[in-house]
């Protein structure tokens, strides 16, 4: 499969001039990518709303074609043929090209996010690190969009996006340090191949590991501003926050960007802690490594469909309570424990010495946050 | 422990989800155009004209007395009377209405001529499809579209209608008891009449033949 995919490539590649070569090799590695996420942003809003829909004890989207598959055409329609309306007293220029940089970073990070083999567009040497900085750049034109409006609850919504974004970043990137120490390389590629084999070779299968997938994925979902960390969008509250003076096509970017986040940070999950594009057992081997990647992929979305139907939205205090006070202390002791699951030999010793260094100090450290806090049945005066 | 109540509140929606395939305890929905819920006896929103019969314009319960139209709070009946007048189900001579309309762009659906009307002739109705692509001429309705027969009356408030036929049923023969006595008094009246008159004759043919005698 993973070679079929690159004799194609070479195949036309031969059929060019010497001149385009270089060109259309890279057109052909970055459409397939783009197209094939683009597909999975459209089948996601479907999903994401048939599920959601069930989980409320509902249908959900059933009227456009069987089962409502039409949906994401019909949205994108609508999101086509909407009138652009920019506030007279915007910030025309920025506020033009916030969703277009927003768009930019988003689909670079997958470039160095490895599908399969040899299935990876630019293997950097540093790539994690070109991932989280391009990453950052989403933050800066998420404050452009809401400053540009001039509208209050955009620039409510936009520094509380600045806020979260910032203060999450911290442990995304913590608890992925404790990989790139692990795998010794900065890498993606390298890091993949360290966990290369079944389900026991990846890093989600130690203890310092599995702490820090849970980590990654909280942090993740707050860094996409998903449910329940949507405190900077916030419909009940700031009508959409930093999106609140666009529509049409510019208000599909950002909806297109933040998926777009989304699967970036399921794609490097994937990658950092699930092995990759690995079979999960020996004999599932002979299955294209691409469809492992994608099958984790589909898995880590439903995931997140499925816990943002269960949990409510976080008050902006208990955002920054559990970014500061739990999230960081925890991908510390998560990188002392890596530490010392590599000198104790990564065995049975490492087990029991290991397992305790991670649940000790979340049961504690739980109980401590936790302290003084009375979980009581809502008392109604005169609702009932 | 911390993250418990995640994994309950998880542990719930998995249940729903699974639940909305398999139990119909968990898809509560109703897909409204083509589902419906029957509407609730006690539902209403906009009046209706009520008619006996088959033929909605001379059946038309409504004597035009114009109490609706007077007692309406937001003053969104207009009646004009008719000139001829016709019998009404217990036979009497009433009047009828040549233009009766209510606009429900204006009805706050009070039921006020419900509650005024003498004649049971006004009713709320449940009919909620009233979208229109005119909203001032489609939304003023007039005596045509407000007729409605005794028949869909009964099937939208069953208890209500029952009890309005009962009395009406009992005013009819109240009315006939009453025509029957008026006709058998008529009829003695008559009997009598005749009685007195054939006596007068009598007597008046017996004076001829012997002409009173006055005292003198």
């Amino acid at each position: 499969m993973e070679t079929l995919l690159i004799d194609i490539k070479a195949r036309i590649l031969e059929l060019a001039p010497e001149f385009l070569q270089f060109p259309l090799g890279h057109l052909l590695s970055i459409s397939p990518v783009i197209s094939v996420f683009a597909g999975f942003f459209a089948l996601t809003t479907w999903v994401e709303r048939k599920g959601l829909g069930r989980i409320q004890n509902r249908l959900g989207p059933n009227r456009v074609g069987p089962f409502g598959i039409l949906q994401p055409v019909a949205d994108g329609l609508k999101m086509i043929f909407k009138e652009d309306v920019v506030p007279r007293s915007a910030d025309k220029v920025v506020h033009f090209l916030a969703p277009i940089l927003l768009v930019i970073p988003t689909m670079l990070a997958f470039s160095v996010i490895p599908y399969g083999e040899r299935l990876v567009p630019i293997d950097l040497d540093a790539g994690i690190l070109f991932f989280f900085a391009v990453g950052g750049a989403a933050e800066l034109t998420v404050f452009m969009a809401g400053w540009s409006s001039r509208n209050k609850y955009a620039m409510l919504g936009a520094m509380r996006a600045i806020a979260q974004m910032i203060s999450y970043e911290v442990p995304l990137i913590l608890s992925s340090i404790v990989v790139i120490m692990m795998a010794g390389s900065l890498s993606l590629v390298d890091i993949v191949a360290v966990q290369s084999g079944p389900i026991w070779n990846w890093h989600v299968a130690t203890p310092w590991g599995f702490a820090g997938f849970l980590l990654f994925l909280t942090a993740a979902l707050a860094e996409s501003n998903r449910s329940p960390f949507d405190i900077p969008e916030a419909e009940s509250e700031i009508i959409a926050g930093h999106m609140t003076e666009y529509s049409g096509f510019k208000y599909a970017l950002f909806f297109l960007a933040e998926y777009m986040g989304l699967f970036a940070m399921s794609g490097l999950a994937i990658t950092l802690f699930l092995g990759g594009f690995h079979a999960p057992l020996p004999f599932l081997t002979w299955v294209p490594a691409p469809f492992w990647f994608f099958g984790k992929f589909i898995v880590l979305i439903a995931l997140f469909i499925w816990i943002r139907g269960t949990l409510p939205r976080l008050r902006m205090d208990q955002l920054m309570g559990l970014a500061w006070k739990f999230m960081l202390p925890m991908t510390l002791i998560t990188f002392a424990t890596g530490a010392t699951w590599h000198y104790a030999g990564k065995g049975v010793i490492a087990w029991t010495i290991c397992t305790p260094m991670i649940v000790l100090p979340y049961v504690f450290l739980g109980k401590a946050l936790t302290k003084g806090q009375t979980v009581a049945k809502r008392v109604y005066r005169f609702a009932d | 422990m911390l993250g418990t109540g995640i994994i309950k509140g998880m542990a719930q929606t998995a249940k729903n989800f699974v639940g909305s395939y398999t139990d119909s305890k968990y898809l509560t929905t109703v897909e409204y155009p083509e589902q419906r819920i029957p509407t609730k006896e006690n539902n209403r929103n906009f009046p209706f004209l009520v008619f006996d019969g088959d033929d909605p314009m001379p059946g038309l319960r409504c004597v035009a007395c114009q109490i609706c139209e007077k007692e309406c709070p937001p003053q969104c009946i207009y009646i004009e009377k008719d000139k001829t007048k016709k019998p009404d189900f217990v036979g009497k001579d009433q009047f009828q209405p040549a233009v009766f309309d209510i606009d429900i762009s204006v009805c706050m659906s009070c039921q006020i001529c419900v509650e005024v009307c003498p004649f049971d002739a006004i009713k709320m109705d449940t009919e909620f499809e009233l979208s229109q692509t005119d909203r001032f001429g489609g939304l003023l309705l007039s005596k045509h579209k407000l007729a409605k027969s005794n028949d869909y009356y009964r099937s939208i408030h069953p208890t209500e209608a029952a009890a309005i036929d009962d009395s009406r049923a009992e005013d009819v023969k109240k009315a006939k008891a009453k025509a029957a006595a008026k006709a058998k008094a008529d009829a003695e009246k008559k009997a009598k009449a005749a009685a007195e008159a054939e006596a007068k004759k009598q007597a008046d043919a017996a004076g001829d033949a012997a002409p009173p005698t006055e005292p003198k």
